[in-house]
């Protein structure tokens, strides 16, 4: 299953990845972080990822830590 | 079977935090150059030379072996550390006023010299750190703290088109401007990266990339914002684009 | 021009030629230089010579450029140098207070001429300031060298390079163009030296440990309180152990000579004439100015009834004699603004005009 990982405590809500997913599966999330910031979620229930890390190539805080095929 | 196709490098330092403005593009040229280290397979062997402004902070992040310099000497000190250990991998990572104003005498000679070493400058068109002054790269009309009612050529003169000089050099092996405001051009940068450090391995001479990168808080923007500053204001005058390859047919 | 560097027996040598041939000796790998009169010939030299040895060697942009490249050559913990002059060391300022903060072992000759601004080429001592209390910003101390032969050239600058790398602290070797420009019979030994092992803090390349960062960037208040701390511990060791002068005849001397470099060799044949016409006066040199010999001084102000500093320039060393002295006895000024060192003669009649 496509998926990505993020890192929650590294993310500064620039929310450059939500705008760069092409499946629109990055939302911004109700939490707040420990930098105070509302960070972003990966909300997939359709299995729409395709693992493209286009979000992780473009993320300037290194949050995405990780992105998977199959 | 599921395959990794994005991890994060292994030439970053362990849990590595930036301390970057959120949306600074800062963060993605330091991890194009950690992944370029990793794909040549030349961190163990790597001495850095970094330098003043929101760059210096670089050497928190990469694994390797740095020698922080005095703001516009970076070129100088990577002379030096690569004259001295000739088989050391050696690169600068530093801004736009650090390259190109203070430290202009300091890159054009390295150039001139052939330096066998590599050079990275970020071009936001400002001086990010001290809270965004008019530097060497401030656009034609751009308002800064230091230009409040923007850069007009009678009184402040104009940017420089920092590869197009270095591309002048005759000791300059590769010259290129790249842009990280899409994931496209993302790639093409880390592309560029990857053949000045290549060129520097050879023995070819200086390797050199210019990145237009963002400064959203100086520029009072989004990161989205910033990114579409690059491409409507910044690749005008700065436009990307290869401007010397030694090793091009 | 002199290319060979001869060890074991004599020859007449130029102090320039000596100061150079010395650091090829002492195993220097890297000069990086801009040219200045009244020191030129140490580059001129360096240029032929680090090329036939294949070490490194660069004709700078400029002295900024010059003193960050021996930084450079220096943080991978090769021996490394450049040489100047007065109003081109000023350039080189910002470059040795980051060395001290880096604690990197870059060794500088200041071959001092005419000041302030550009000055003249003419001998001068104008730059005991500038090397002793340093032009670079926050709290740091350079090992500073004063040799007043040209053999004496020769072992200060295996001595420079010596304590670089021993205590990891920038080295100024302050000769003036009087002893770059003069002539005398040298012997070059071997460099008597131990070579300090750097493996614990040179830059590499991160092989088997993580990356090593060399760096003053002190963001938070309290680690910049400890690292000066730390910084001016060394500096204690460093003035408890290489403080160095000489003196003569100052066991039952009444007048004590001070003066360092050049000028000394006048001072001391004055004192010479001094003692035939029974005046009881005696000499200290120092030879380290930092670190200077103040327990010496202060020792010696229990003996003797004034001091008399000689110098060429508008008064420096002076200021530290008087500190050291500390107000015991007098402390009395000879000198001439810039030039050769007054004459023998000349010291004689000030000196009777003292007492």
């Amino acid at each position: 299953m496509n998926h990505i990982v993020i890192d929650n405590s590294k993310c500064k809500a620039c929310y450059l990845c939500i705008k760069e997913c092409p499946k629109n599966l990055i939302k911004i999330s109700s939490q707040t972080n420990n930098l105070g910031n509302r960070t972003v979620e990966f909300v997939d229930p359709n299995h729409e990822c395709l693992g493209c890390a286009l979000c992780a190539t473009r993320c300037p805080d290194l949050a995405i830590t990780e992105v998977y095929r199959g | 079977m599921a395959t990794q196709v994005f991890k994060l490098p292994e030439s970053l330092r362990e849990n590595t935090r930036y301390s970057f403005c959120p949306g600074c593009d800062h963060g993605v040229a330091v991890r194009l150059v950690a992944e370029v280290l990793d794909e040549l397979g030349i961190r163990e062997n790597t001495i850095l030379a970094a330098s003043i402004g929101c760059s210096v902070t670089i050497y928190d992040f990469l694994n390797i072996d740095a020698i922080e310099a005095p703001h516009g000497r970076a070129m100088a000190e990577a002379t030096g550390v690569k004259r001295a250990r000739p088989d050391k991998f050696v690169f600068t990572y530093q801004g736009d006023g650090d390259f190109a104003s203070i430290g202009l005498a300091e890159s054009l000679n390295a150039a001139l010299r052939g330096e066998n070493i590599s050079a990275i400058c970020i071009n936001n068109t400002t001086y990010g750190m001290t809270g965004g002054q008019l530097g060497p790269t401030t656009l034609v009309g751009q308002v800064t703290t230091t230009s409040p009612t923007g850069r007009n050529i009678e009184y402040y003169g104009y940017p420089i088109k920092i590869a197009e000089h270095i591309a002048l050099c005759d000791g300059t092996a590769f010259s290129a401007r790249v842009s990280l405001d899409t994931v496209a051009n993302i790639k093409k940068a880390k592309q560029a990266i990857k053949k000045a450090f290549e060129v520097q391995i050879k023995g070819l001479g200086l390797g050199f990339v210019e990145i237009l990168s963002t400064c959203p808080t100086n520029w009072k923007m989004t990161p989205d914002e910033a990114h579409e500053r690059v491409r409507n204001e910044m690749m005008k005058t700065f436009v990307p684009g290869i401007y010397k390859d030694v090793t091009a047919d | 021009m002199a290319t060979e560097c001869i060890t074991n027996k004599k020859v007449l040598t130029k102090g320039n030629y000596a100061i150079a041939q010395a650091a090829v000796l002492a195993g220097c790998e890297c000069y990086f230089g801009y040219p200045i009169t009244p020191q030129s010939e140490i580059g001129e030299f360096m240029s032929g010579k680090m090329q036939e040895l294949n070490r490194g060697y660069v004709s700078a942009e400029s002295e900024l450029a010059a003193i960050n490249m021996v930084i450079g050559a220096c943080s991978t913990g090769a021996k490394a140098m450049t040489s100047s002059s007065s109003c081109a060391v000023s350039l080189m300022q910002e470059g040795l207070s980051y060395a001290t903060s880096d604690q990197l072992p870059v060794v500088l000759v200041s071959v001092m001429r005419g000041g302030p601004g550009l000055g003249n080429i003419y001998p001068s001592q104008g730059d005991y300031f500038q090397a002793t209390k340093g032009g670079g910003n926050g709290d740091y101390k350079l090992i500073v060298l004063a040799p007043s032969t040209v053999q004496e050239c020769v072992d200060l600058t295996y001595k420079a390079f010596y304590l670089a790398h021993k205590y990891r602290n920038p080295t100024v070797l302050l000769a003036d163009g009087l002893l770059g420009q003069m002539m005398e019979p040298v012997e070059f030994k071997e460099y008597p030296y131990p070579e300090i092992d750097n493996s614990g803090w040179a830059l590499t390349g991160a092989k088997g440990r993580s990356g090593r960062v060399i760096r003053s960037y002190a963001p938070l208040a309290e680690d910049q309180c400890v690292f000066l701390e730390k910084l001016y511990q060394k500096y204690k060791t460093i003035e408890e152990n290489e403080t160095e002068w000489e003196e003569i005849g100052t066991e039952d001397a009444d007048i004590i000579l001070v003066s360092f470099g050049s000028t000394s060799r006048n001072v001391k044949t004055a004192v010479k004439m001094c003692r035939e016409k029974g005046i009881k006066a005696g000499i200290l040199r120092p030879i380290t100015l930092y670190p200077f010999p103040n327990n010496r001084l202060k020792e010696l102000a229990c003996i003797a009834k004034k001091f008399i500093v000689v110098e060429v320039n508008m008064g420096q060393m002076v200021n530290d004699v008087r500190l050291a002295v500390n107000g015991k006895v007098p402390v009395e000024l000879i000198h001439k603004p810039v030039g050769a060192p007054p004459a023998p003669e000349e010291i004689l009649d000030k000196i009777e005009e003292l007492i």
